[in-house]
């Protein structure tokens, strides 16, 4: 069967295109391996319209239900090529190929790792990317973040009602984060603000004991913690969409109606070069796309069916 | 014979929050620990699973680190 589209990924970007797919009567599916993307990974989210408060979990279930009012088929896959072929796209995952008209990738981003020695040896035996999740298992421990952008801050203020200190390990001159959380986290005792500061490397034995960092200009210091959560910023899921032009951080390149280099190609949300990453706006950009996908199957309709 | 099964779990924990729906979907009884305000069985869990991650699934006494949707199906017998 060829679809009139596959929507890639089922972040905000995803999710809203598919609601938008279907309401147009689109012949359609979903591939991600997940629901929410980076959503389901977000504490407290405060500035999604409508939602004065509402955690990433909570957001990710109404996003959920959403889909589910219009029973979109969703295939928990990786996808792992996207190429063009005259007049369709084949899509190759791990346990398919899928043929479409038009394709909206929406495959978001994942965070990025430091890179540091012990890292990868103490991934989950304390060292974790995702403060939401794994936060609560450092009740009165000291704990370390490393970043200082919005994820960062967030990760601080969420440890801050859990661990019993907190040294948020920032590599610029100063926080970069939303001004209403730095002060959240200035404000607080439980934690220490290192700028100008970069980890080294992680030391332990079975758990993570300490991470090592220095202050520029300063020596090597060790920190004694039992947790290192890091938030240092994240890289775009687009390695399978190697057609697709790209920018020099591998974000795709999209135009206002969300087009790629390729005809029948469209992208939204955080994996495409659009300025600022928020959910409202991957949100509206799937919309966008979505309408774009449905607008050229109609203008290519009697070049498509040939 | 039904299989005794145990999620430790946090409340706010994406993969948490996805392998109790698996279950609640195909039917499996099982016992939610909620380890973010139980940090006795917090430590039974990092003890017993040798890392930080939650969830952690116990099928009869198999333990599967994370929402590894196949190995559950097969510690369940499932399809």
């Amino acid at each position: 069967m060829i679809y009139d589209l596959i929507i890639i990924g089922a972040g905000p970007a995803g999710i809203t295109a598919s609601v938008y797919a279907a309401r147009k009567r689109m012949n359609f599916l979903v591939i991600s391996k997940d629901i929410g993307g980076q959503t389901a990974w977000s504490g407290d989210i405060e500035n999604y319209t409508g939602y004065q408060f509402i955690t990433g979990p909570d957001l990710t279930a109404k996003f959920q239900e959403h889909i589910k009012k219009y029973n979109v088929e969703v295939k928990e896959e990786e996808v792992l090529d996207l190429r063009s072929e005259s007049k369709i796209i084949k899509i190759k995952t791990d346990k398919a190929i899928y043929e479409s008209k038009t394709v909206i990738v929406a495959s978001g981003k994942t965070s990025m790792e430091l890179g540091v020695p012990g890292e990868n040896e103490f991934k989950n035996k304390g060292l974790t990317y995702c403060a939401t999740c794994d936060g609560p298992l450092f009740s009165g421990k000291k704990v370390a973040v490393i970043g200082g952008g919005n994820s960062g801050l967030d990760a601080a203020i969420q440890l801050m009602k859990i661990a019993e200190h907190i040294y948020l390990i920032n590599i610029t001159d100063e926080l970069t984060g939303d001004p209403i959380m730095q002060q959240e986290v200035r404000n607080s005792d439980k934690v220490t603000i290192l700028n100008k500061t970069q980890a080294v490397a992680v030391f332990g034995d079975k758990f993570v004991k300490g991470i090592e960092v220095e202050t520029k200009g300063k020596s090597k210091s060790m920190l004694e913690v039992a947790g290192i959560f890091v938030e240092i910023g994240l890289v775009p899921n687009s390695g399978f969409a190697k057609e697709l032009e790209k920018n020099e951080a591998d974000e795709i390149k999209v135009n206002s109606f969300n087009e790629t280099n390729i005809p029948g190609v469209f992208a939204a949300g955080d994996v495409t070069d659009v300025p600022e990453k928020q959910i409202v706006i991957a949100a509206g950009e799937g919309s966008k796309a979505a309408l774009s996908a449905f607008k050229y199957l109609i203008h290519n309709r009697a070049r498509l069916k040939e | 014979m039904d299989k005794k099964v145990l999620v430790y779990s946090t409340p706010t924990c994406p993969h948490c929050i996805r392998t109790k729906e698996f279950l609640k979907t195909n039917n499996i009884i099982f016992e939610d620990i909620d380890v973010s305000d139980n940090t006795e069985k917090g430590e039974e869990m990092v003890e017993r699973s040798g890392q930080m991650g939650v969830p952690v699934i116990d099928i009869d006494g198999k333990l599967i680190i994370g929402f590894d949707q196949q190995a559950i199906k097969e510690a369940l017998g499932i399809q």
